[in-house]
């Protein structure tokens, strides 16, 4: 598998994603915003984590507008695959690859701790290799993760299955204290209705490491690689 | 020509930056103060003499960049 993984002023966890990648066995080449073409023969695009342009505006707002968002609307309308990681997520929301919005966590703070994830589907190249309704362990670290949209976008999220991962108890649980930032349904990730672009929140590439206090993010590149 | 271009949160759209400066303002013994909701100001300066085309670019940028108009709100003010 072949990943670009874009960097944008501000973007900060793009080594970590290059590396988790590389461990599972791809080829990533770094891309810059500026750039106006994805190498050839990309299979998947990565939109990591970080603060691009400092959050000014709004998280996500001018990385949006980066020269390469254009190339990376016309790869995931040809239906290939885009992974959107935390500040991704919001780039992706705000560029229109996915619906609604990530406003600032509901008690305002920001919040830097693990996470259980509930896996909603794991029938999608981004997760099969993860167990039906397995709880993983997870990081999350973002100050505006709170997943909004509207009544007729949350009603087609949930009729067609595009919620990718709840925030859960260890149990698995979806419950109001298991949300850490206030979330409509616990949304900790969501899917393109061709389910070829994935955002969240939580960021997999911190646990692939036992060293690193757990590997429960393997799962998500491990699924990629199998994936066709 | 100046313009000021205000966005807004969106009716029902939760703000806690609002809810907060509003509990600031209760815990300071400003009575009377019911509900605070916080949005931006954008103060721009336009090349353009022409009302309408001027109102047009401001809504062309408020729609692709200065607003999310999914929760956002956005009013162009236009000085003579």
């Amino acid at each position: 598998m072949r990943a670009s993984v874009i960097t944008f002023p501000g973007s900060n966890r793009e080594g970590d994603v290059a590396r988790a990648l590389r461990l599972a066995g791809a080829h990533v080449s770094p891309v810059w915003h500026e750039d106006k073409t994805l190498p050839e023969r990309t299979d998947l695009v990565v939109l990591p984590g970080g603060f691009s342009y400092g959050d000014y505006l709004r998280t996500g707002a001018i990385a949006a507008r980066a020269d390469i968002m254009d190339a990376v609307r016309a790869h995931a309308e040809r239906g290939a695959r885009v992974l959107a990681i935390c500040n991704g997520f919001q780039i992706a929301c705000e560029a229109g690859l996915l619906p609604g919005v990530l406003a600032r966590n509901a008690h305002l703070r920001f919040v830097c701790r693990r996470q259980h994830l509930r896996v909603e589907r794991t029938d999608t190249a981004f997760t099969s290799a993860y167990a039906s309704g397995s709880a993983i362990d997870v990081c999350i670290a973002h100050g505006e993760g709170n997943y909004i949209c509207d009544a007729a976008t949350l009603e087609r999220l949930e009729g067609d299955g595009l919620v990718a991962f709840r925030y859960c108890d260890a149990e698995g649980h979806v419950t109001p204290e298991a949300n850490p930032n206030g979330s409509l349904n616990g949304i900790a990730g969501i899917y393109s209705a061709q389910l070829n672009v994935l955002g969240m929140m939580p960021h997999p590439e911190n646990l692939i490491e036992h060293l690193a206090g757990g590997i429960d993010g393997k799962g998500l590149f491990e699924s990629l690689m199998g994936a066709e | 020509m100046k313009a000021r271009v205000t966005v807004t949160l969106k009716t029902g759209v939760l703000d806690p930056q609002g809810k907060a400066i509003e509990g600031a303002l209760a815990s300071l013994g400003l009575a009377g103060v019911t509900s605070v909701r916080q949005g931006k100001v954008f103060d721009i300066e336009l090349a353009s003499t022409d009302q309408a085309e001027a109102r047009a670019n401001l809504t062309a940028a408020c729609e692709k960049l200065l607003a999310n108009t999914v929760i956002e709100n956005y009013h162009i003010g236009l000085e003579a």
